[in-house]
């Protein structure tokens, strides 16, 4: 593996037990700061708006990225349309900390993700289960999260995703080694991440929970049940106090074992953002890209 | 609290050094021999130490002599001055200035002496260095002309990260310097 691969892990490394959010302009990117965000997410509409919007979706404005760049001091990540290394190499371009090759951007290819081997800049990919976790370091992410179902508000797929990925991944560890060869073929996924994941019981990877998360006590869910760290999305700017409810979930994190915190940090948060159930959604966007 | 704490624990673990998480003030009043800062944002460790009522706690130890050492955001902690941010503990006379190498594409692994260690790895994340020191900070490393490690009194920092490479000597160092 390259020395460059081995930064960008280790990038994903420092931003564990961390809130990285949604943001759309620099004012929004210096309250995510402030309220201890450890990375911000740049996009020109949040998911919820994407969702309301319809239409095709893509990169950002290189110029509105930049801008959030120059207002804060945190790591800037953007997003690609699956399979579209051009915006990718824009990205790289413009000196990104971490691209997300997300499906909550139109994908831009149907079969093939990007080759994420080619560029020196890292990658966080969406997985919904051990196998998608597995092609996408394979291809060259150093990061994965849950797709959950982004712009939904409702936590149940990121759940399901995680719950998942952590039960094949304790399945894997049970396994003898002259059976992970079959594992790897029902997984679709290279034999030596297979080896690593049933060795060591966990992926290779940091591996963060994103999709639908909205209160302190669903981000203290996704870490309690395995996640290194949390995205928000729509939750913050979606909601009636968007620095509030934002350093509430930062603190969340920090201590998702503490019930007696959670609680005080979940009262009077305002509104959460309203929602939508996920048999009300048209679209599923964790189906692309698999 | 946030960031690369888990690193710190295996290596501990494999120099057979017990340790603790400190995610909250109750979990500071537990005895220990030496306190380490781990890399991750100083922005956020910083927020969380001072709304978890850590701050005090922690630089009123570290003041009283607590053995301490700061990788990567763990220097901008410990830093009395910092450019391109805040101060937090603010207990060592240093200026550092945080992401001084730019951003991800400019992170960099390399080889570099390490005072009284000799050549270990380093990596480096968007990562800080010292720009000025006091008279007496003692220079442990530079790399291109810029000091990296330093240490003052009972506190070591580090501007790259011994916790994310299989050299065990920087953590050995600074346990050398710890009681018990």
């Amino acid at each position: 593996m390259s020395e460059q691969y081995e930064l960008n892990k280790n990038l994903a490394q420092m931003l564990k037990g961390g809130v990285i959010m949604d943001v759309s302009n620099p004012e929004q990117a210096k309250i995510a700061e402030e309220a201890g965000a450890c990375a911000v997410m740049a996009l020109e509409r949040i998911p919820a708006d994407i969702r309301a919007a319809g239409g095709v979706s893509r990169m950002s404005d290189p110029k509105m990225i930049k801008g959030i760049q120059a207002a804060v001091s945190i790591p800037v990540m953007a997003k690609v349309r699956i399979g579209h290394f051009v915006e990718a190499q824009i990205l790289e371009a413009i000196n990104i900390d971490y691209i997300d090759e997300s499906e909550v951007l139109s994908p831009a290819d149907d079969l093939h993700h990007i080759d994420k081997t080619k560029f020196r800049a890292p990658f966080v990919c969406g997985a919904k289960d051990l196998g998608e976790a597995l092609r996408r370091i394979a291809e060259g992410a150093s990061m994965i999260r849950t797709k959950g179902e982004p712009g939904t508000g409702d936590v149940v797929q990121a759940v399901r995703h995680m719950r998942k990925i952590q039960g094949e991944i304790r399945a894997l560890t049970a396994l003898s080694d002259d059976e992970l060869f079959e594992a790897a073929k029902r997984l679709a996924s290279p034999l030596d991440l297979v080896k690593f994941v049933a060795k060591n019981g966990k992926l290779p990877v940091v591996n963060f929970a994103a999709g639908g998360v909205a209160t302190p006590a669903d981000a203290a869910l996704m870490m309690q049940l395995g996640a290194e760290g949390v995205f928000v999305g729509s939750g913050i700017f979606k909601s009636g106090n968007p620095a509030k409810r934002a350093a509430a979930i930062v603190k969340a994190v920090t201590n998702f074992e503490d019930a007696a915190l959670i609680a005080a940090l979940s009262e009077d948060l305002g509104e959460a953002m309203v929602g939508i159930n996920e048999q009300e959604i048209a679209l599923l966007m964790a189906e692309r890209g698999k | 609290m946030q960031g690369a704490f888990i690193e710190h624990e295996r290596m501990l673990s494999s120099l057979d050094t017990q340790s603790f998480e400190i995610r909250k003030a109750s979990d500071f009043t537990n005895k220990m021999d030496g306190l380490i800062l781990p890399g991750g944002e100083s922005t956020v460790i910083g927020k969380l130490l001072r709304e978890l009522e850590l701050m005090e706690p922690i630089r009123k130890a570290i003041l009283g002599g607590l053995p301490v050492m700061g990788t990567c955001a763990g220097m901008i902690l410990l830093a009395k001055n910092v450019i391109g941010g805040e101060a937090h503990l603010a207990c060592m006379d240093i200026t550092a200035e945080r992401n001084a190498y730019g951003r991800q594409l400019a992170s960099f692994s390399t080889e570099a002496e390490f005072g009284g260690v000799g050549k270990i790895p380093m990596v480096f994340i968007r990562a800080p260095y010292v720009v000025k020191a006091a008279a007496d900070v003692e220079v442990l490393a530079e790399v291109d002309g810029k000091i990296i490690a330093a240490r003052q009194k009972n506190m070591l920092v580090c501007a790259f990260h011994p916790e994310l490479t299989k050299d065990t000597s920087v953590h050995s160092f600074f346990l050398s310097t710890c009681n018990g």
